[in-house]
C-alpha cells in the first residue's frame, strides 16, 4: 500500500498557486442500439448478452454507424455553442487491454464532430463563469472488467479478469474542456457546477440518461498548479473515477492540496492518471499515462467520413430545446416561486416531475408540494431516486384532481399515492378498491352524525348549549366511524345543524 | 539517415507486444526502412494540392437506423473463449503488483 501524501492547507495552496482545471466528460447516449453494431444499448443485463462479431472484435466483422448517435452527437455540440465539422473521421486508438476486445477503441482523433464552444456555467452566488470547451467527439464505451483474487479486489495484484462486453461499443460522446484559468480558490466550484449545467442541459436534450452513479456521465479531472510568477501551466494529473458531483468538487480540491504540498518540498508532478477513493476523498496513482503517440491513431478504414450537410445541422440546430437555466426562469415565473423556492425543487431533482405534473392539469403549487415533500420522503425511504419512483406525473395529477374537486382529503390522497406506489394500479382504481372516497353523502354522513351523538348525549347537550368547541369530540367519532374518509369540515357543520 | 530506427522498431514491437530478439530488431529495422523508402517515393509525385487519403470510395454518411438486432447468446459470445467463468471472458492478470 502506498503511504498517504502529504497535503497543503488550501488557503495556502492559494496564496502560492493558481490551479488550471481541464475537464472531460463522457457522456453515454441513450440510444436504442450501440454505435456500430444492432446490439441493444441497455444498462446491465446478464453478461455478454448484448454482444454481437462487431462489438467482439471478431475477425471480419464490419461497423456501421448508428445514426441517430451522430444526431446525438451533434444535437450536444450545438448545444454547447461549438461549431459542427463539414467533414470528420473516426479513427482507431490502439492500445492492449481487455476492455476493448478489438485491441483498439473507434474514435475521433483529430477531426471531432464538433470544437469551439463554450458553456455559461452558473456558480452558488449567481454569478456566471464561462468553461470554453475544446471538442465532443463521438467514440465507444469499453467493456466491463472484474479482478478476481489479490488483495484488494482491485486490478494490481489480481490472480485474473472477468469481462462482460455488453458495455463495449455503447455510444459514447466525449466532451473536452478548453485549460480553465482563473478560477483560483473556486476551482472545485467551477468544476462541479460545469458538470451539473453539463447534466441538465444533456438531460433537457434527451439524449443520456445522465447517471453518474451508474456510470452513464463520467467526469474525468484534469488539475495543475501554476506557481504565482510562473508563465507555463504546470504537470497535471488526471483523476478517474470521479461518480457524483461532489466527488467532482472534492477530487479537484484533494489534487490541489496534494500537488501543492509535492510541488513545495521540492517534488516534481507525475503526469499520471489517479483514481478518486469516494471513502477516503483522496487519490491514489493508476497506471501511468501513455503519449499519445504510443495510440498510434490513424483514419478507420473501415467507416466512410462524415460530413453534415449545412441544413441537417442548421435543422438541429433550431430543433434544440431551450436550455435548461432558461427554462427555469421561464418556470419560475409561471409558478411564481422564489429563488429560494426554485432552489429547492432543483435540488429536489423535482423540476421535471412538477412541470409534467402542471402539464398533466395539476395546479403549480399543488404539484410541487406532492413532488418536494410527500414523494421526496417515500424516495428516500425506498432508496430511489425521485424519478424512479413507480408513480407518474399524471397519476399525481388525478390525485391532485380528486382533491381540489373535494373527492379525497389530504389524508386520504396520501393512501391513494401509497396505493399507486405499492403497484395498485391507477389512482380511481386505488380509489375504488380501498375504499378511500370522501363520504360526502350527506344522508350517509347525517346517519353517522346522528348516531355519534346518541352515543355521547353529554357532549350532545353542551352543543346544544352553545359549546360549539364540543363539537371536537363528535367530529372525531364520526371520522373514526368513517375510517377517515369523512370531510372534516362538513361533519362539524352537520353537527351544528343536528344540534340547533 | 534511415526513416526509422532500430529503437523506433523496438518501441513499436513493444507496443504491438511483439518479442523481438536483437537479431530480428536489426533485420526488421533495414526491412522496414527499405519499405518506408519505396513508400515515400509517392510523395515525390503527389502536389500540395492532393489531399492523403484515407479511403478508397469517395462516399459519406452511410449511417445505421437506431434499431435492436438479435445479438449471440451468452453461449454463443463465449463459445471461442480459451477461458470463460460467470458468464464472462476470463484472461490473464492485467497488471502486477502495485510498484
Amino acid at each position: 500500500m502506498t503511504a498517504v501524501a502529504e497535503v497543503m492547507d488550501y488557503d495556502e495552496v492559494l496564496e502560492r498557486f493558481d490551479p488550471v482545471l481541464g475537464l472531460e466528460v463522457h457522456v453515454e447516449l441513450n440510444t436504442n442500439t450501440k454505435m456500430f453494431c444492432g446490439c441493444a444499448n441497455v444498462f446491465g443485463g446478464e453478461p455478454n448478452t448484448h454482444v454481437c462479431p462487431v462489438c467482439l472484435g471478431m475477425p471480419g466483422a464490419l461497423p456501421a454507424v448508428n445514426g441517430k448517435a451522430v444526431e446525438s452527437a451533434m444535437r450536444i455540440g450545438l448545444a454547447l455553442n461549438c461549431e459542427i465539422a463539414e467533414w470528420c473521421r473516426f479513427a482507431r486508438k490502439n492500445y492492449f487491454y481487455p476492455d476493448m476486445p478489438k485491441n483498439f477503441q473507434t474514435s475521433q482523433y483529430d477531426e471531432p464532430i464538433a470544437f469551439n464552444g463554450y458553456l455559461d456555467v452558473e456558480l452558488d452566488d449567481g454569478s456566471i463563469f464561462r468553461v470554453d470547451i475544446e471538442r465532443a467527439h463521438m467514440e465507444e464505451d469499453t467493456g466491463k472488467s472484474l479482478h478476481v483474487g489479490g488483495a484488494t479486489g482491485r486490478i494490481h495484484g489480481a490472480d485474473y479478469s472477468l469481462l462482460d462486453y455488453n458495455r463495449a461499443g455503447v455510444p459514447l460522446i466525449e466532451i473536452v474542456t478548453k485549460p480553465l484559468v482563473g478560477t483560483g480558490a473556486r476551482a472545485p466550484e467551477v468544476a462541479r457546477a460545469y458538470v451539473a449545467a453539463l447534466r441538465d442541459l444533456l438531460r433537457g436534450l434527451d439524449v443520456s440518461d445522465v447517471r453518474m452513479d451508474q456510470g452513464s456521465l463520467r467526469c474525468d479531472a484534469n488539475v495543475s498548479l501554476m506557481a504565482k510568477d510562473a508563465t507555463e501551466f504546470g504537470t497535471r494529473t488526471e483523476t478517474k473515477n470521479v461518480n457524483s458531483l461532489r466527488s467532482v468538487e472534492r477530487a479537484v480540491r484533494y489534487e490541489m492540496t496534494r500537488h501543492a504540498a509535492v510541488l513545495v518540498g521540492g517534488g516534481k508532478i507525475k503526469q499520471e492518471t489517479r483514481h478518486f477513493d469516494e471513502s477516503t476523498a483522496t487519490t491514489r496513482a493508476g497506471r501511468t499515462k501513455e503519449t499519445a503517440e504510443d495510440y498510434r491513431y490513424f483514419p478507420e478504414p473501415d467507416l466512410v467520413p462524415i460530413a453534415p450537410s449545412r441544413e441537417w445541422v442548421a435543422e438541429l440546430k433550431a430543433g434544440l430545446p431551450q436550455p435548461p437555466w432558461v427554462r427555469r426562469k421561464r418556470l419560475q415565473e409561471e409558478w411564481g416561486l422564489s429563488d429560494a423556492e426554485l432552489r429547492d425543487l432543483v435540488n429536489a431533482d423535482a423540476l421535471d416531475l412538477v412541470a409534467a405534473t402542471v402539464d398533466a392539469g395539476a395546479k403549480s403549487d399543488d404539484a410541487r408540494s406532492w413532488w418536494v415533500s410527500y414523494l421526496s420522503q417515500q424516495a428516500k425511504t425506498l432508496n430511489k431516486e425521485l424519478a424512479e419512483l413507480p408513480i407518474t406525473p399524471a397519476q399525481v395529477a388525478r390525485v391532485s384532481a380528486l382533491v381540489a374537486d373535494g373527492s379525497l382529503t389530504n389524508k386520504l390522497a396520501r393512501a391513494v399515492v401509497d396505493g399507486v406506489l405499492a403497484g395498485e394500479g391507477e389512482p380511481d382504481a386505488v380509489v375504488e378498491a380501498r375504499g378511500l372516497k370522501v363520504v360526502s353523502d350527506d344522508s350517509a354522513l347525517t346517519a353517522a352524525v346522528d348516531e355519534a351523538l346518541a352515543a355521547q348525549p353529554d357532549v350532545a347537550e353542551k352543543i346544544r348549549s352553545g359549546k360549539v368547541a364540543a363539537a371536537g369530540a363528535i367530529v372525531g367519532a364520526v371520522m373514526k366511524a368513517t375510517k377517515g374518509s369523512a370531510d372534516a369540515k362538513r361533519v362539524r357543520e352537520l353537527i351544528i345543524e343536528r344540534c340547533s | 539517415m534511415p526513416s526509422i530506427s532500430r529503437d523506433e522498431v523496438a518501441h513499436l514491437a513493444r507496443l504491438a507486444r511483439l518479442a523481438a530478439t536483437d537479431d530480428e530488431l536489426d533485420l526488421f529495422a533495414g526491412q522496414l526502412d527499405t519499405i518506408l523508402n519505396a513508400v515515400a517515393q509517392v510523395g515525390e509525385v503527389s502536389q500540395q494540392d492532393v489531399p492523403p487519403t484515407s479511403h478508397a470510395v469517395p462516399l459519406t454518411n452511410v449511417f445505421r437506423e437506431d434499431v435492436v438486432r438479435p445479438c449471440l447468446t451468452q453461449q454463443q459470445a463465449l463459445s471461442g473463449a480459451p477461458s470463460a467463468e460467470e458468464g464472462r471472458f476470463r484472461v490473464p492478470r492485467i497488471l502486477g503488483e502495485e510498484q
